[in-house]
Order: C-alpha cells, then sequence, then structure tokens
C-alpha cells in the first residue's frame, strides 16, 4: 500500500516536471519558463542597473574604456581600431544578440529551423535567390583586404567573447521563449547581413508583373501607364545638365522588336518582395544658406519599423579616428554618423540591380541549359534547410551563367501555382564587392577627398551617398556599382539562351550621377530619379517623384537655417501630393450627387490644410478618396485581365488624368454605360466617406488613428510591440511614416567648429523587453522630438550623463 | 515545529540549488528534505507548497518590483493574455508551489517505505 502511495506520487511529480519543461502539453515550458533564478525573471533589469564593471579579454591588445550615458548610449575609447571592434561586437551581441542572430537566420533562409514549416516558402525564397551564396562570395572580396578582415575578425571575436559569457538565466528573452541557443558569431554572419540590407534595397523589382501587362496592352498603352518619368520629378542633379557619360555603348539586341519589347507570353510568377517605400530622405545644406555659416547634413532612412531597432547608437574613438552615429547591429562601424571633420547619410538608389533571364533547359533533371548554340553544364547548389518538427528540406537549385535559376517548376514564389518555365535570376548583390570597407573608410573620413574614396567601395546596395564637412563642402553621388542598360533592358523578363541580352558592362564609376557644392547652396535625394533622360544609361527601378519636389522647393525658398528649422523639416507634415490631387477631386466631384454626410466630408476636405497631421481627419478622407479612385480607375480593367499585374503608380495616374480627361481607364469596363472622370471621383469619394464614418464609430477617423502605426517585435509578439502611435505623416510626405514603416533614424548635424547633432529612432538601445531602455526613444521619436547627440570627449568622464564605466583590458 | 523547519529547509536548499541546476532541481530539493525530516505525506505536500509558493512568489516580486513590472506586464499579456504582473507572479508561485508540493510528498512517501521496512526488520 505504502509502496503503491509512492509509486504514484513519484509518478505525478515526473509527469508534472515534464508537463512543466517541455511544450509537450502545455504551448510554453512554463516551470522552466517562470523560474525566478533562471527564466524569464532574470530578464527584469533592474531600472536602476548598475552596468559597471571590469572584464578582462585576451583578445584585446590595449585598454578599451566604455562609457555608457544615460539613454544607454556606449561611448568606446580604445587605443587601437581593432579593439574598438572587438568592443563593438560585444557591446551589440551584449544589447542585441537576439536579432542580431535573427536576422542573419532570415538573411540566410533559416527561419523554419525555428518555427517550423510555416516558414518553409521564406526560406526556400532565400536560398533560391543565393543569399548564402552572395554572402559567401562578398565575403570572400572583403576579407581580401587585411583592414576589413581584420575589423571582422575582431568584431566577431567581441561578438563570441559575449555569447561565452551567457548562462542559462542570462539568455536573451526570446531564446527562451523560442527555446532554442544561439550559435557562434562568424564573418559569413555580418556579410548575410549586409546581404539583407541588399535584399531590402536592392531586391525590389517588377520584371514578371511588368512581363504580364506587356503580354496586354499595346506599347503604346504601356508606356502611357508606366512612364520611365514623371512631370513633377526634380531629380537629384538638376534637370539640364549635361553628363559625359560615354564609356559604354550599349547595342539594343537586333532581335528585341520581336523578341522582347513586343513579345506577348506571360509568366505565373508572384514575388515575395521587400516594401516599395523602403526609401529614405537626405539633404546637405552649405554654409551660405545656414545662420552659422556651416553645413548641415540630414538623413532619415524610411525602413521596416521593428524593435529591436535596426539602429544601435554609439560612438567610437581610437587615435586614429573618432565618430558617432547609427552602427547596424551585425557589422562593424558607424554607418550613418558624423565625425571630427564630417557628416555622411544615405538614401536607396532605387536602380534596378536585379533582372530575370528565361533558361531553356534540355530536360526536367536541368542538368544543361541552352546557351549560345550549345547545351551547358549546370551547377547545383543544394540547400539544406532545416525544419522545426519536420525532416530537412533539402532545395536543390541550379545556376546558370547568369545565376541561380530562383523560379521552376517546384517553386514560383509564395502560394501554390502551375508554372513549367525556368527563370534565372541575374543580381548585382551576387557579385563580389566590399561594402564594409565604405563603412571603415567614412568613420575616418577627413575630407572629400576620403569620403569619395570610401564610397567608391560601395556596389551594391546602390545608395545616393550625402557628405558635408566643416571645412565647407557638400556633396552627393548617385553612387553603385550599376550595369549600363539599354532603353527599358530589364523591365521585363528577357530570353536567357545567348548573352545577347545580358548586362553589356557597368557603368564607370566617374559617371554616376553627383554634385558638389552646387551654386545653389544645397544638394538632396528623396529616392527619386538621379537624373532627367539626358542621362544616356537607362536608369530602370521605380521613383517616388514627390518628397523629392516638396524637399526642393524648401531648400530652394529657405535662408538663415537652423538646427530647428531642419527638424521642423524632417518632420514636416506637409503632403505635397495632395497639393496635386487634391483639385482633382474638387473639382471634378458631383456635388449634387453628395448627400448631407458627405458633402459635409468635402468641406473637411477643401477646408484641409493639407498637413497629414496626427488629429487632422482631413488626410482620412483625401487618402482614402485616392485609394479609393485608384481602385475604381484600375480594379476593373486589371482584374479581367486574369494576370498578376502591378497597379500603375499614383504619380502616373495622376500625371495621366491631369493631361487627358478622357483617360481611356476611366470607363468602368464592368458596367454598359460609359464613366467619366466625375463618376469615378464621385464614386470613389463616397466610398472613402463610408470608410471615414465606419472608422469614426471606433474613435478612428482623425489620421493618425486610422492609419494606426506601430513598430513590432521582429517575432511579431504584439507585447513586445508598441501600438497605436499618435504619428502623422505618410506616403509622398517627408515624414514618411506608414503602418509599420517610415523614418527609422532621424539625423542632423550641424558642422560647426564644435558639432551640434540631433538624432532620434523608434526604439531604445538594449534590445531587451524587460529593460526600461528597450523602447525609450519611441515616444520621442513620434513626437517630432531629438535628443542631443554627444560627441563625448574622454576627459568629460566625470559628466554626469554618464551612468556606467565598463572597463577592458586584455 | 518539524513543519516550519521542513518549510525554511526546502526553501533554502531550493534556492541553492537553482543556482547551480535547472529548475527543476527545486522537486529534488523539497524531496530530500521530506525524505529526512518524518512528516505525513499530505503535511508533506503543503510544506513543499507553501515553501515553494513562498520562495517564488518572493523571487518574482522582488525581481518584478525593482524592474517596475516593466516585463512582468509584457509577459503577463503574452502568457495570460492579461495585462497583469500580480496574476504572472501569483502564477510562478503556484506552478513552484505544486512542484515542490509533489517533491515533498514522494520524499515523504518514500521514506515512510523506508521506515516500516525499518520496523518490520527489526520484529524478525
Amino acid at each position: 500500500m505504502r509502496i503503491a502511495g509512492f509509486t504514484i506520487s513519484l509518478f505525478i511529480t515526473i509527469g508534472l516536471v515534464v508537463l512543466l519543461n517541455t511544450n509537450l502539453i502545455l504551448p510554453a515550458p512554463l516551470g522552466k519558463l517562470l523560474s525566478p533564478q533562471q527564466g524569464l525573471w532574470q530578464n527584469a533589469e533592474p531600472i536602476d542597473q548598475d552596468y559597471t564593471a571590469k572584464l578582462s579579454f585576451l583578445q584585446l591588445r590595449g585598454k578599451v574604456t566604455v562609457y555608457l550615458d544615460d539613454r544607454l548610449v556606449p561611448h568606446v575609447f580604445a587605443e587601437n581600431d581593432n579593439d574598438a571592434y572587438f568592443i563593438q561586437g560585444y557591446l551589440h551581441a551584449k544589447f542585441r544578440l537576439w536579432q542580431m542572430e535573427f536576422q542573419t537566420h532570415a538573411a540566410a533562409g533559416r527561419i523554419s529551423e525555428l518555427i517550423g514549416p510555416k516558414a518553409l516558402d521564406f526560406d526556400r525564397d532565400k536560398r533560391r535567390l543565393g543569399m548564402v551564396y552572395a554572402a559567401e562570395r562578398s565575403l570572400a572580396e572583403a576579407e581580401k583586404d587585411t583592414a576589413t578582415k581584420a575589423a571582422c575578425d575582431s568584431y566577431t571575436s567581441g561578438v563570441n567573447a559575449y555569447i561565452e559569457s551567457l548562462t542559462e538565466s542570462s539568455l536573451p528573452i526570446e531564446y527562451k521563449l523560442l527555446g532554442y541557443y544561439p550559435e557562434k558569431w562568424t564573418n559569413l554572419k555580418t556579410a548575410l547581413f549586409l546581404k539583407y540590407m541588399s535584399l531590402d534595397l536592392a531586391g525590389a523589382e517588377d520584371d514578371f508583373e511588368m512581363t504580364n501587362s506587356r503580354s496586354v496592352f499595346s506599347r503604346a498603352e504601356f508606356d502611357k501607364i508606366y512612364p520611365i518619368i514623371m512631370d513633377s520629378l526634380s531629380p537629384i542633379v538638376p534637370k539640364g545638365t549635361v553628363f559625359d557619360t560615354t564609356a559604354i555603348k550599349m547595342k539594343i539586341p537586333s532581335d528585341a522588336d520581336s523578341l522582347y519589347y513586343g513579345k506577348k507570353d506571360s509568366v505565373a510568377i508572384i514575388e515575395r518582395k521587400p516594401d516599395k517605400d523602403n526609401g529614405s530622405n537626405n539633404w546637405a545644406v552649405s554654409g551660405k544658406k545656414t545662420q552659422s555659416g556651416a553645413p548641415i547634413l540630414c538623413n532619415d532612412p524610411h525602413l521596416g519599423l521593428n524593435l529591436p531597432s535596426l539602429w544601435f547608437e554609439m560612438q567610437i574613438s581610437t587615435p586614429s579616428y573618432n565618430a558617432y552615429g547609427a552602427s547596424f547591429p551585425g557589422a562593424p562601424a558607424i554607418v550613418i554618423g558624423f565625425n571630427d571633420s564630417c557628416a555622411w547619410g544615405f538614401t536607396n538608389a532605387m536602380r534596378d540591380v536585379r533582372d530575370y533571364y528565361e533558361i531553356k533547359f534540355k530536360d526536367a533533371t536541368r542538368k544543361e541549359y541552352w546557351f549560345t548554340n550549345e547545351w551547358k553544364k549546370t551547377n547545383f547548389r543544394i540547400e539544406k534547410i532545416l525544419v522545426k518538427g519536420k525532416p530537412d528540406y533539402m532545395d536543390t537549385v541550379a545556376y546558370t551563367v547568369f545565376g541561380p535559376v530562383m523560379y521552376d517548376t517546384s517553386y514560383c514564389g509564395p502560394g501554390k501555382r502551375a508554372n513549367n518555365k525556368y527563370y534565372s535570376v541575374r543580381w548585382k548583390a551576387h557579385d563580389p564587392s566590399n561594402e564594409m570597407k565604405m563603412f571603415l573608410l567614412l568613420n575616418k573620413a577627413k575630407n572629400y577627398n576620403d569620403y569619395y574614396e570610401a564610397i567608391k567601395n560601395l556596389h551594391t546596395p546602390g545608395q545616393n551617398c550625402l557628405f558635408a564637412s566643416k571645412s565647407g563642402d557638400i556633396a552627393i553621388w548617385d553612387q553603385g556599382e550599376f550595369p549600363a542598360k539599354w532603353y527599358r533592358q530589364g523591365d521585363y523578363v528577357m530570353p536567357g539562351t545567348d548573352s545577347s541580352y545580358m548586362w553589356q558592362g557597368m557603368i564607370p564609376q566617374q559617371e554616376n550621377p553627383h554634385m558638389i557644392n552646387p551654386d545653389r547652396g544645397y544638394v538632396f535625394s528623396a529616392n527619386q530619379m538621379p537624373t532627367d533622360t539626358s542621362y544616356s544609361y537607362y536608369l530602370g527601378g521605380s521613383y517616388p517623384p514627390y518628397r523629392a519636389y516638396y524637399i526642393n522647393r524648401r531648400l530652394n525658398e529657405m535662408s538663415n537655417i537652423t538646427t530647428q528649422d531642419m527638424k521642423d523639416m524632417q518632420t514636416d507634415n506637409y503632403n505635397v501630393f495632395a497639393e496635386f490631387a487634391r483639385p482633382v477631386i474638387l473639382n471634378h466631384i458631383n456635388e449634387g450627387e453628395l448627400s448631407a454626410d458627405e458633402s459635409k466630408c468635402l468641406d473637411i476636405l477643401r477646408q484641409w490644410n493639407l498637413r497629414n497631421d496626427p488629429r487632422s481627419v482631413g488626410p482620412t478622407i483625401f487618402v482614402e478618396t485616392w485609394d479609393s479612385l485608384q481602385s475604381v480607375i484600375w480594379k476593373d480593367e486589371f482584374d479581367k485581365i486574369g494576370l498578376h499585374l502591378q497597379w500603375p503608380t499614383s504619380s502616373s495616374l495622376l500625371e495621366n488624368i491631369l493631361k487627358d480627361s478622357s483617360f481611356l481607364f476611366l470607363d468602368d469596363v464592368s458596367t454598359p454605360q460609359k464613366e467619366t472622370l466625375n463618376d469615378d471621383v464621385t464614386k470613389a469619394f463616397k466610398k472613402a466617406c463610408i470608410v471615414l464614418k465606419n472608422a469614426e464609430k471606433d474613435q478612428k477617423g482623425e489620421w493618425a488613428a486610422f492609419k494606426d502605426t506601430r513598430v513590432k517585435h521582429l517575432a511579431k509578439l504584439e507585447p513586445f510591440s508598441r501600438m497605436h502611435l499618435p504619428i502623422g505623416g505618410g506616403i509622398n510626405v517627408i515624414n514618411a511614416t506608414k503602418e509599420e514603416h517610415g523614418p527609422s533614424w532621424r539625423m542632423i548635424v550641424s558642422l560647426t567648429a564644435e558639432t551640434e547633432a540631433w538624432g532620434v529612432y523608434p526604439g531604445g538601445q538594449s534590445g531587451n523587453p524587460g529593460s526600461p531602455f528597450y523602447d525609450t526613444f519611441v515616444d520621442s521619436w513620434a513626437q517630432a522630438k531629438y535628443y542631443p547627440l554627444w560627441m563625448m570627449k574622454e576627459s568629460e568622464n566625470n559628466d554626469k550623463r554618464i551612468k556606467g564605466v565598463l572597463s577592458f583590458n586584455n | 515545529m518539524k513543519f516550519i523547519l521542513s518549510i525554511l529547509l526546502i526553501a533554502l536548499a531550493s534556492f541553492a540549488a537553482c543556482l547551480y541546476f535547472p529548475w527543476w532541481s527545486i522537486v529534488i530539493a523539497a524531496f530530500l528534505v521530506t525524505a529526512i525530516i518524518p512528516m505525513k505525506s499530505w503535511v508533506a505536500f503543503i510544506a513543499g507548497f507553501i515553501s515553494l509558493f513562498l520562495l517564488w512568489g518572493a523571487l518574482a516580486y522582488w525581481i518584478s518590483d525593482s524592474n517596475n513590472n516593466i516585463l512582468a506586464h509584457r509577459i503577463s499579456l503574452l502568457i495570460l493574455k492579461k495585462d497583469n504582473p500580480m496574476l504572472l507572479i501569483f502564477a510562478t508561485a503556484l506552478i513552484g508551489a505544486l512542484a515542490g508540493g509533489f517533491g515533498a510528498m514522494t520524499g515523504s512517501l518514500l521514506r515512510s517505505i523506508m521506515y516500516s521496512k525499518k520496523r518490520s526488520l527489526r520484529t524478525i
């Protein structure tokens, strides 16, 4: 009897431990997670945490002191550069390890390993695009440069020094929740992170959609709705500039009329794409336009907004340089920032550097493909994808002279569709290059020449590299290694049976569009086209014109500029697109057909001050009306076609209806009568009124509530996210804040004798949701506030802003 | 007295064990204490239960309090779907208590087997 009692009790106890230690029955191992000494509670940092510590690492050659200020920004003082990169790696890991690994897992197509088969499509996409292949090639190139290799090695070693110090209880919380453990950092992971940025910034194109559009529209119609240039363009290099672009003479293939421009077959591929609004603003004004007489540089990169943030703010000071700014957890150096001589920043160049070629394989084995009159042997790369809770997934990817055959019968983008064609991707990010060197050199740049030598290392993703210096120079280069393309080359899928459609060369660096110290006293970019069509190479890509138009207007009219003016401008909610588009609505609406409620809405729209301010209802009505108008105009024709297509851009629609009030697409093809622009505008407006009315029922009529901006945790865990932020702005607005996307780091640097710099990002320095520093800056960011960026001098080590000192030695 | 003593001993042993071993070492700590100190099995359960309830509850409360409940707000929403740090602390205490209670009861039952065996051996 006693033995039976003991046995039952023992089994219950063991059962309970198993239940609480695994997720066999419970969704999470609650005992393990809630154990106060090891589980989640260990991630609850005391709010007055003292970070002061003395640590020693044999990898260091000298002493390093890190002062953590009251915003948890580290100011690193090292005796040599490589020690500084070691410490940077250590600090990135200390505050952001989970994110660093998660992002590089994502880049490498390894998310299924963590969350199971639902990520398989995502992973296959990355593998088949050749993300790891690209990272390996870049790393091999980067490691040929001894300085880059040393920096990467030190950085990696610093990350690993932190990983080695981890215990079960000090593990970042996401590892505990998802139930895995960090692996060692490698230089390849840094390379993968940079490829992740390349994918985000130079991975977008619409080749398949455009191929489908070409198959249904006449050439005249196509050029009308997908124009290559906009009327409202204010290019980076002003219109009328004469370019010396003669190095490469492109030859359009002789059969292009039949096999390319006029080809009529459609495709079944639907691609997974980065956010089309990944872009940015940057501008620099020269001393003659500022109150202080010194240049001011401003930059705000628009990217997906996440917690932990993509950015980590820090200062690095060594005998060879002293730089401050936003760094990428995952890579050495300061990425966007300033030093004692100059400041630099980036916007995306938006060029099309990813094209597709249709491949003819001999048979289903894909062992040979037809190229220049012979069967050429295929290379295969076997991608082994680990899937949590399932057997490994093997994906055999064929490589041709163009690159990996990304889409084939087994994969045609997310989802399942029939596809019997093969498409090889030619992506510039596959070519070996060493972008890391640009950042390392920029950190040390003393003048324009140093900056210029640094940016030459940037091949992909192409960026508009902005520069301003204390010596008074301002400059911008539309920099990257870009293919020299003929008219509309790469806009559609190209024939891959010979070399005639291949890229014929790269534009020589010195022929890239640029501007140095122009008379007008400012340079700027906002993802618009860098030039007008007088530049002889075809630019490809997709370029939003309106932010640039407005920035150009503002900078042109401003003088005696202060940093406060620049803050106001960087957070400006003025919707210049509405300035063009609202008259179309107001002039074409059939007011007689509106109800009393709708007329009230129209009054609001009419009286709206064109600012996308958070508490305003005007932007809700305008944005919703415009979105409905696009739908009313395009949806009938495009849906009827039954192919995957891309609707033309807002600028295309607006410019078409401004020029031609009997624009072909205005008629609703699903009705017998013929609709006019007035019918469409009225219909769209009525739809918008319904949306607004419904939103107002939930108190969500005002723009910020309607738009509902949020900064989500990388693993989409809502309690770790910041939801419903009261911020205005939007598409085509300088404050380009959308729902989950927007200005990810706002920086303003006045290059006065004593640098005056301001910055803010929607996140916090700590990646730990249990830290008071997890989301510290989010509210300030939403309220358009900035923090002074403190370029600390080591002599200020008694400053009251310093909250902790980490001392490192070997 | 034995009851209070075992509560204290279990808490102490559990705390020490968790400095070096996984969380479920609390079960072994409770088991060992009640295998030494004689108690009725249900009393042992209550001792283990109270001991771990207090230990885990107090630790979680103390950690969370010095964190201004920042993490507890987020985790309670994530796990319990309710923004209630106290509920999370209670859940923590309860889980520890159950594990501790059953560990202690098992220990006490083992002791009673050993004890009865010894007694029966003596009577032979």
